[in-house]
């Protein structure tokens, strides 16, 4: 791999199917080492990105380096040095935690010696010390993916791409899976990951926002915070959604409002004083506050800021 | 290349092991043949054996007995009910008692010894017209020979030796019990090859299209040569014990032999799994789930191979479209060539054309595969 701070490195990428376009003229880089994460709704683009990237699929225009070859030119060498787990849960059902980790050891030309090294690793990153011979198809969601995980990384590539690896997999198994995230990143490989739960961007060293095709923000969690959300934000809990909209919505000093949970996020341009403002305005037009607070901005609430002001 | 061939080992490892843990998958292949042999050797059977006759017997004289002992006496008629009036003839036939019926009047045996021509009467149902043009030729064929018998008794009798102008003896060569169980095992062998093959081979790979393993493995080091061979050895070597099983059970049961060359056999039997296993491939290629796979599989594999082989019905005896159809059927080729072998015990002349075509049959449909492949990489 030559001398470079980037691990991918990606110029006018584009992808059509027909006359539609999937992904439409991207730009970015990746540091090697750092965690880079891929955002966006369903249909946003992320997979047909990532087949690229990993030379499963022809772009229609631009090109990639990853780990050094271009993936137009040389996706064989592409591959060969990148791990992959798709958005399809990638190992076999019908085989069992140790048969499946053997297979794709072995097709990647693992000595046995490596091989039982590498296999007592993949168990144990999946806690399933003790469960080698159970059927994955067996094994709950989430330790289903750090299996897949931990099958991805046996060949010690020096960076791998992850589709959307904890969607339907519950809150708790995420977090773990996040860490286990954290931990490759920390012995120095690149990780590619893509997601549509935007909370997951803040634990990401750099992101991007895809929306149809197209990069609509980029940069770390807290650049792209400061950069979008340079006002004040009100987290309003009432009665009514519908009415305090109605009348948040007509007033001049809101900037945005949108609904989070069972709360208003409300944006404004009024920096002293907002709280006492808007309890006053929504009790003089009968809406019952319950409790406002001022919050400090998330990514979320910038996504949804930048999603809806895209144009 | 030694790298290569180990991948291969590998991925057949692994097809081993997703094959013994589908239980219902094995359950399906060992009991399907097992199921077809004995549904076309017993059930579906086209020879007239052990025929239910009803007798109407108003002679009741030593010579109706001779002529009735005669009948039964060639294993192939068996008498099942006595019928005492014109009335009971149709309730015998119409419940089924008796597939046919003799009539022997009062006057048999006397118009018989007073030399004048004695004449007997057959009723034969003709619901099933197969098994009815049958019976009329045994029995025509038995009435002639039993009428040729007594005649040169009485000859004999009279000090007189006999002359028979033209002597019709039919010979059957090959099979020359007509048993089509004989003629049907090199079909059914057929069959059941070109089934497992098309409908395991094309399952197989479909299955990690569809549960999108195949992306795990287009990353990998694994060429997709090298996954297509892996894959399709395991249901090779099935087929093959198939083979072997039907050859043992068509011994065993129908007392089927090889007449001829075991190698040419294997040789054959190697290049009709090779024609099989790529329509397979190629069906593979155009499915993307393992329902439709298999739907396509059971449609292109049993179809042509049941109606265009002529397994069961002669080619010879279809219509000319139907016989130009034929043509996309591997098995066509395959039955020929087994029928030569087992049943004439012939050597490679009678049937090398038939090889070759099976080695075209073989290209052709992994040139298509790949075509197909590539024009579907291109629209990507
Ligand atoms: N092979 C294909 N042919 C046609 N359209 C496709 C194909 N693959 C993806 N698409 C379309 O491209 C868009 C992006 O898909 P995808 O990259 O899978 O989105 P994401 O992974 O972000 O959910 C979708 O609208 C999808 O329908
Ligand atoms: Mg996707």
């Amino acid at each position: 791999m030559p001398d470079n701070i980037n691990a991918i490195e990606v110029l006018n990428l584009t992808k059509r199917f027909g006359n539609f376009v999937s992904v439409d003229d991207i730009s970015f880089s990746v540091v090697r080492g750092s965690i880079f994460g891929f955002l966006g709704a369903n249909g946003a683009g992320k997979s047909t990105t990532i087949k690229m990237l990993t030379g499963l699929l022809n772009p229609t225009s631009g090109d990639a380096v990853v780990a050094g070859y271009s993936i137009k030119k040389n996706p064989e060498k592409v591959k060969s040095s990148i791990g992959y787990m798709s958005q399809k849960f990638s190992l076999y059902n019908d085989l069992t935690v140790k048969e499946n980790i053997t297979f794709f050891g072995r097709v990647y030309g693992l000595d046995e010696k490596s091989l039982q090294r590498r296999m007592l690793d993949a168990v144990k990153i999946a806690h399933l010390e003790g469960n080698e011979d159970r059927l994955t198809g067996s094994l709950p969601g989430g330790i289903k993916q750090r299996l897949a995980l931990a099958t991805a990384v046996l060949h010690n590539p020096g960076i791998v791409f992850l589709d959307e690896p904890t969607s339907g997999v519950d809150p708790i198994a995420r977090r773990g899976f996040w860490d286990l995230i954290h931990e490759l990143s920390d012995k120095g490989i690149t990780i590619f990951v893509t997601t549509h739960y935007l909370e997951e961007a803040e634990y990401c060293h750099n992101i991007i926002l895809l929306d149809a095709g197209k990069i609509i923000a980029q940069g770390s969690p807290k650049s792209l915070k400061a950069d979008y959300l340079k006002f004040p934000i009100l987290s309003i809990e009432t009665d009514n959604l519908i009415s305090a909209m109605q009348v948040l919505g007509a007033d001049l000093n809101v900037k945005d409002i949108s609904v989070f949970g069972n709360a208003v996020h409300l944006i404004t341009s009024m920096k002293e004083n907002n709280e006492s403002y808007f309890s006053e305005l929504l009790q003089s037009n009968s809406v019952l506050v319950r409790h406002i607070k001022s919050v400090e901005p998330t990514l979320e609430d910038v996504f949804i800021y930048l999603l809806e002001h895209k144009n | 290349m030694k790298e290569s061939l180990n991948r291969v080992k590998i991925i057949v490892v692994k097809e081993f092991r997703h094959l013994f843990r589908d239980v219902r998958m094995l359950a399906v292949l060992t009991f399907f043949p097992v199921f077809l042999l004995l549904m076309f050797g017993y059930a579906v059977n086209f020879d007239v054996d052990k025929v239910p006759i009803g007798v109407y017997d108003n002679d009741k004289s030593e010579l109706s007995r001779d002529l009735r002992s005669a009948l039964t006496a060639s294993g192939y008629f068996y008498e099942s009910v006595q019928i005492n009036s014109d009335e009971e003839i149709f309730a015998v036939i119409n419940s089924n008692k008796a597939k046919c019926v003799i009539v022997l009047h009062e006057n048999f045996s006397k118009d018989y010894y007073r030399g004048g021509e004695a004449s007997l009467q057959y009723i034969i149902n003709g619901t099933d017209g197969n098994s009815a043009g049958i019976i009329q030729n045994y029995l025509t064929s038995f009435t002639a020979g039993y009428s040729n018998r007594l005649r040169s008794e009485m000859l004999e009798a009279n000090g007189l030796t006999e002359y028979i102008p033209v002597d019709f003896r039919p010979i059957f060569w090959y099979n020359p019990e007509l048993k089509s169980t004989k003629f049907l095992i090199p079909g059914l062998m057929a069959m059941i090859l070109i089934m497992i093959c098309v409908i395991t081979v094309a399952l197989s790979i479909v299955r990690e299209k569809e549960r999108g393993t195949i992306e795990q493995l287009d990353v990998s080091p694994v060429l997709s040569y090298e996954l297509l061979i892996g894959k399709t050895i395991p249901y090779i070597l099935l087929s093959f014990l198939s083979g072997i099983f039907i050859l043992l059970a068509g011994f065993v049961l129908f007392s089927v032999e090889v007449k001829g060359s075991y190698t040419l056999l294997f040789i054959s039997t190697i290049l009709f799994i090779s024609a099989s296993t790529s329509l397979g491939i190629f069906v593979s290629v155009i499915s993307d789930t393992q329902q439709v796979a298999f739907s396509i599989a059971t449609f292109a594999s049993m179809l042509p191979a049941v109606l265009l082989s002529g397994f069961i019905f002669p080619l010879e005896s279809t219509p000319a479209a139907v016989q130009v159809l034929s043509f996309i059927t591997p098995a066509k080729y395959y039955i020929i060539t087994l029928r030569a072998i087992i049943l004439r015990g012939a050597g490679i002349s009678a049937f090398w054309e038939q090889l070759l075509l099976l080695i075209a049959y073989t290209s052709l449909f992994l040139i298509l595969a790949d075509l197909v492949t590539k024009r579907k990489a291109m629209k990507q």
